[in-house]
């Protein structure tokens, strides 16, 4: 054994003294700073497998809009502006109280936490109420594709007199409706999944899980809220604002 | 230079008195638990069910095609039979085989840590690979699917009324078992090493695995949201990868294959890093060139990434993006053919003995050799033109898979048997086994080549007579593997039970694996290792074990 691995040892040894053993560090961690390093890249490897799984559709979304272009301008004006902006601020906002939440568990705070929480839950179960709403609308337009999908409301994406659309305008807007849906739909899931874990977060806080020092399930979480909070700022330019005009 | 190691005495060995077998008692100590080693027991005889399941589609297929005329099946029965083959085999055998269970059992214990970084996420994704295969055996015995495992649009979406949604579903749930294997897999190696063990210390199994997680962590959510799509458009008619309806099919293969063709290096690359220890400790050798063939590997999961289109050359894809992606296939054979010369030049001066682990890996290299120059054959684009859809491809596929990946498989069940179970599987038989198999295996390949080349469709059921004599032996070939599979099945049982004991390093290995008792303690280390030396040092071996005070075991 040389120098350098005796140095090696004695290091480790007065690591493994130091350190003491919260009960939220597992077994096979030697030092807290190591679990808490783990479980961040972790989750940082999950969001990359997320971005992955979203790139799929914006991929098939990209392509089909230089396809299908003017198909695709009039679907996209005829969805809420009004609605998918506040949808947009309702989300930046819980973004917002998530950073809070992070900061009062960091700073052991914990009626600060479970406030922070509950407006994130609050505010997650807005914005998909709103959604829902959308998306009643598109049913009563007939805007859902399959059967029943219509055009009738559509109006011709540049020329604002009574010009005939293009036959296969339908088919097309289809593909932009579908997209839409897969879309938001995927979105919309990944918040159902974030607000269930939010509710189990909440329970755990009120038992001071996370407010004596083990703050790393709160940061996560947060990092997993604030990658649903990006995508829907990358869906909502793509579906609701580029090339849009005004109608009529 | 080669260190001569005398290998110990195994007559006084014993077993241990406790170990991650006996710590538990009881069925819920097994399907709760945490530890890496009992995960990858679970691991090991659900892939084994399914790779029989796998291989019984297969000795149909050889049965139907024994005689030209369709006689056994139907056409549409023969469909669903080589569609579950393929599922089976790819989805639920080989992209699991060497991860899940020798990965899962050594990875942690290579790089010396007390289990993997997430040991729940662990046990989540043997559930998943469990739900998946309840799926994929739904699809089947509520009536089979037909599409071929590459699920092609639109076909699979709007022509067949069979289970495809089923097996679609299987496939979704079994690439989330993957991905969670890769992630924790990526972690454990960035964060959970043993003080010393640098990044160019740990073994070249460590690597590749590495290489094989990028990929499944990168590729298989792609995978998952095409199938997810397919789904879609299954259930609502609609049509985005429908041309009819203004969809691209194209845009499914693009997807679909930006997976698919990753997922071979995913299904090679921890076969590959078996090879690496099984080579080197045969020889008594260090690897010949570590830094080459630790870097071969992430080369083959860069390069991995941007070959896809190779699959689509007859599709209608461009032909300057043909060329682009026909110049990076033959790229991404430098890193294979570094791979090859560089475990050869390992044997150069080795002192190499023949035991079982070692004819597999043998077997590999001359397998996979064969299975990636005509690899290269299919990457030129005037050759894939004639070849590609018909059983030169077939031929060329099993020859990577089977003979390349099956063979490692063994080589690592073989190699690390006695670690995992504490007990030697009879020497004799295995090596037979080994031999039978690779005869088996050139038997019924071989002749696929040929018919390929004549020109032979693959996924039909029926073909003209002139090609019955290739087929036969083929079909003859099949047999013989089938035996050969069998055979380990059955001797490995026995040795559960009546096994000689194999003492903690019956190798002479220099991995940290083989330096705790065999089968090791649920923690792995009493006290975390120090990592003074490089791997494969066969010297320090030597020293450590002239130093040694107790007796091996």
């Amino acid at each position: 054994m040389d120098s350098q691995t005796v140095a090696i040892r004695q290091q480790a040894e007065i690591e493994h003294h130091e350190h003491e053993h919260p009960p939220y560090l597992r077994h096979h961690f030697e030092t807290v700073e190591q679990q808490k390093e783990a479980v961040s890249f972790g989750m940082w490897l999950f969001l990359l497998t997320e971005i992955m799984f979203f790139g799929g559709l914006f991929m098939a979304y990209l392509l089909y809009r230089n396809w299908y272009y003017d198909a695709f301008v009039s679907a996209s004006n005829t969805l809420g502006i009004g609605l998918g902006t506040t949808n947009t601020a309702v989300l930046i906002l819980s973004s917002f109280t998530m950073a809070m939440g992070v900061y009062c568990a960091e700073m052991r705070n914990k009626r600060g936490l479970l406030i922070s929480l509950s407006a994130t839950i609050l505010l997650g179960l807005v914005f998909l109420g709103i959604k829902t709403i959308e998306y009643h609308e598109k049913y009563t337009e007939h805007h859902i594709p399959g059967a029943s999908f219509s055009i009738e409301d559509f109006t011709h994406p540049t020329d604002k007199r009574d010009v005939a659309l293009a036959p296969d305008m339908a088919q097309h807007a289809q593909i932009f409706f579908f997209l839409y849906f897969a879309m938001t739909g995927m979105h919309a899931l990944h918040m159902i999944i974030g607000i269930s874990i939010l509710f189990a977060l909440l329970y755990k806080a009120s038992k001071d899980a996370y407010t004596k020092g083990h703050t790393s399930t709160i940061d996560n979480f947060g990092l997993y809220w604030h990658f649903v909070d990006i995508v829907w700022i990358f869906l909502f330019p793509l579906l609701y604002l580029i090339s849009r005009h005004p109608l009529h | 230079m080669s260190t001569i190691v005398r290998l110990p005495n195994q007559q006084d060995a014993t077993l241990p008195k406790r170990s991650y077998l006996n710590s538990e008692y009881g069925l819920k100590s097994w399907l709760l638990t945490g530890d890496h080693k009992r995960i990858a027991i679970l691991y090991l005889i659900s892939i084994t069910f399914f790779f029989f399941l796998g291989g019984a589609f297969a000795g149909l297929i050889r049965l139907e095609l024994l005689t030209p005329m369709p006689d056994l099946v139907a056409s549409d029965t023969y469909n669903k039979l080589f569609t579950m083959h393929g599922i089976i085999m790819v989805f639920l055998f080989l992209v699991p085989s060497v991860p899940a269970t020798i990965g899962n059992f050594v990875l942690p214990i290579m790089l010396g840590a007390r289990d993997l970084a997430f040991p729940k996420i662990n046990l989540l994704s043997w559930y998943l690979y469990i739900v998946a295969g309840i799926f994929t055996v739904s699809a089947l015995v509520l009536g089979g699917v037909d599409t071929g495992w590459t699920f092609t649009t639109p076909l699979s979406t709007h022509y067949l009324n069979t289970h495809v949604i089923t097996a679609a579903m299987g496939v979704f749930i079994a690439g989330f078992s993957s991905i969670f294997t890769g992630l924790n897999f990526i972690v454990t190696t960035h964060r959970m090493r043993a003080p010393g063990m640098t990044w160019f210390r740990i073994p070249l199994f460590v690597w590749s695995h590495y290489a094989a997680s990028i990929l499944m962590v990168l590729g298989t959510p792609v995978l998952a949201i095409t199938l997810v799509l397919v789904a879609l458009e299954r259930l609502f008619g609609i049509g985005v990868f429908d041309p009819s309806k203004g969809g691209d099919p194209l845009l499914f293969q693009h997807l679909f294959w930006f997976y698919s063709h990753p997922a071979v290096y995913i299904m090679i690359l921890p076969g590959m890093g078996v090879i690496s220890e099984v080579i080197s400790t045969f020889s008594r050798k260090r690897v010949f060139g570590y830094t080459a063939v630790a870097f071969s590997s992430v080369a083959i999961a860069v390069f991995g990434f941007f070959v896809w289109a190779h699959h689509m050359f007859i599709m209608g894809v461009s032909n300057y993006s043909a060329l682009v992606f026909s110049l990076l296939t033959m790229l991404v054979a430098v890193p294979s053919a570094i791979k090859i010369f560089n475990w050869a030049a390992t044997l150069y001066k080795g002192s190499i003995t023949f035991e079982t682990p070692m004819l597999y890996a043998f077997g590999f290299m001359g397998l996979f050799t064969i299975g990636g120059l005509t690899g290269v054959f299919l990457g030129s684009l005037g050759m894939d033109i004639h070849l590609t859809e018909t059983y030169f491809i077939v031929a060329h596929f099993h020859f990577v898979m089977v003979g390349g990946m099956l063979m490692a498989y063994l080589a690592g069940v073989h190699f690390w048997w006695p670690k995992i179970t504490g007990r030697m599987y009879p020497e004799g038989l295995s090596k037979l086994a080994a031999v039978v198999t690779f005869i088996g295996f050139i038997l019924t390949f071989f002749p696929q080549f040929i018919l390929g080349y004549l020109g032979m469709p693959r996924r039909y059921h029926a073909y003209p007579p002139e090609f019955q004599v290739l087929n036969v032996l083929s079909t003859a070939g099949a047999t013989v593997l089938g035996i050969g599979y069998l055979l380990p099945m059955i001797y490995m049982t026995w040795s559960l039970k009546y096994g000689a004991i194999a003492g903690s390093n019956p190798w002479q290995a220099t991995g940290l694996e083989w330096q705790i008792q065999s089968p090791p303690p649920t923690e792995n280390f009493l006290e975390i290792p120090v990592v003074d030396h490089e791997a494969y040092d066969y010297e320090w071996l030597a020293n450590k074990t002239q130093h040694e005070v107790t007796t091996v075991g």
